[in-house]
């Protein structure tokens, strides 16, 4: 037993120098293919009692609500043969409305929002669905090129079962037009694949008159066999 | 017949990854009292041997007895151990785990799986953490075998548990595809 492989087709290299960080961190050696053993099948398990539920709301972590468009980011997460992964724990931290970050390195001349930390967590439930309550973050500028700006996106991390299903991403939103120029974005090759990070508009989940919705669906490495069954990456 | 669907591609965690993933107390495994606690420390350094502040690693590993808290491990789940730790490191680079000495597994000799996070990395990096006192059991471990002999010791903390990592260049630590 073990887990599907990367072809090459999805993660971004290690090695991508549009991304300038990437060339001082990014191990040039290959990476030496280790077959999956015990410690590779298992992982750490987190469940509902390692969070409090109004962890997934970012909104009310303070005595004021934050500025700016509130939203709902749910989706479901899964593996690469279609099975939900429940129970599975899910990180998120993202800059305010302004697009500042609520950490003592981001200097961006933009406001801090005192009620907003911008930090979440939630659990998926039996069906492998997750849900955040939050703002639209904004984008933020950095220093990797001449006017560089990150689209508006979400940090998530997600644990899954087992070493080979540990993801930490970023979510972005439909139709942002910094998409086109974001080295980071843009190092994952494939279209298609990159495509998968952005996220849809989901008027039927939006709350009337409360908070628009968006949703994202994550998967995770599945089980080998089913790699072997269909062997076509998309 | 399964759906296959197309796999969610890593991104960076950027540089302000505490806020999400840095809570108190993550980095001890098992409280100091613990019996056989050990201490695991080392430097995360860049392609100039400059500290990388910004890093943060998480730990995956067996009980003193060579068992795992989990239910795919053929053997059973043995509860007690959470076998998992999170630790940043600080502005010289440096990180510092509390846990225990994992058991040996069945043909394999005692080890820590090492996840690395940050900012530059698009995605983590896989490594392992072997025990110099081991010399036997590291003679015979399939995993340290597969890796070219002149880069073997880049997996092997010291006597003293020092377990550096060297993203690039100079003696970089080997790192693997899971
Ligand atoms: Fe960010």
């Amino acid at each position: 037993m073990g887990y599907q492989r990367d072809t090459g087709l999805v993660h971004a290299p290690h090695y991508s120098p549009e991304y300038r960080s990437s060339m001082l961190r990014a191990p040039s050696q290959p990476l030496v293919v280790l077959p999956h053993r015990l410690t590779e099948i298992t992982g750490p398990l987190f469940g509902e009692s390692d969070v409090r539920p109004e962890e997934s709301d970012l909104t009310t972590q303070h005595d004021g609500e934050p500025l700016g468009e509130r939203i709902v980011v749910h989706g479901s997460v899964r593996d690469g043969s279609g099975r939900p992964v429940p129970n599975t724990l899910l990180e998120l931290w993202q800059a305010n409305s302004a697009g500042r970050y609520q950490h003592q390195n981001d200097q961006h001349d933009a406001p801090l929002d005192p009620n907003f930390t911008g930090n979440g967590r939630c659990v998926t439930d039996a069906e492998g669905n997750y849900r955040f309550t939050t703002i639209r973050p904004g984008a933020y500028p950095w220093g990797n090129h001449h006017n560089a700006w990150r689209p508006a996106h979400l940090h998530f991390s997600v644990f899954g079962r087992a070493l080979p299903q540990r993801l930490v991403t970023q979510m972005y939103f439909p139709g942002d037009p910094l998409l086109d120029y974001d080295p980071i974005y843009q190092a994952v090759r494939e279209p298609k694949v990159r495509q998968r990070m952005i996220s849809s508009f989901d008027l039927e989940s939006t709350v009337p008159g409360w908070a628009l919705a968006f949703n994202f669906d994550i998967v995770l490495a599945g089980p080998e066999a089913s790699l072997l069954e269909e062997p076509h990456v998309d | 017949m399964s759906t296959e669907l197309g796999l969610t591609p890593a991104q960076t965690v950027g540089p302000y990854y505490s806020i999400g993933m840095t809570r108190p107390g993550t980095e001890f495994v098992v409280p100091a009292d613990h019996p056989g606690a050990i201490t695991i420390s080392g430097r995360v350094l860049d392609v100039n041997g400059d500290p990388v502040p910004d890093a943060t690693l998480e730990i995956w590993q067996a009980d003193a007895d060579g068992r795992f808290d989990h239910p795919d491990d053929p053997r059973g789940a043995v509860p007690g151990f959470s076998g998992f730790g999170r630790c940043g490191t600080d502005e010289d680079g440096r990180y510092e785990f509390r846990t225990v000495k994992p058991g040996a597994l069945p043909d394999q000799a005692p080890h820590i799986d090492v996840l690395v996070f940050a900012r530059g990395l698009m995605h983590w990096l896989a490594t392992r953490i072997y025990f110099a006192e081991e010399t036997s059991a590291n003679a015979g471990d399939p995993v340290l075998a597969s890796v070219d002999p002149d880069r073997r010791h880049t997996l092997i903390a010291t006597e003293d548990l020092r377990f550096d990592i060297r993203l690039r260049g100079d003696g970089e630590t080997v790192f693997f595809a899971l």
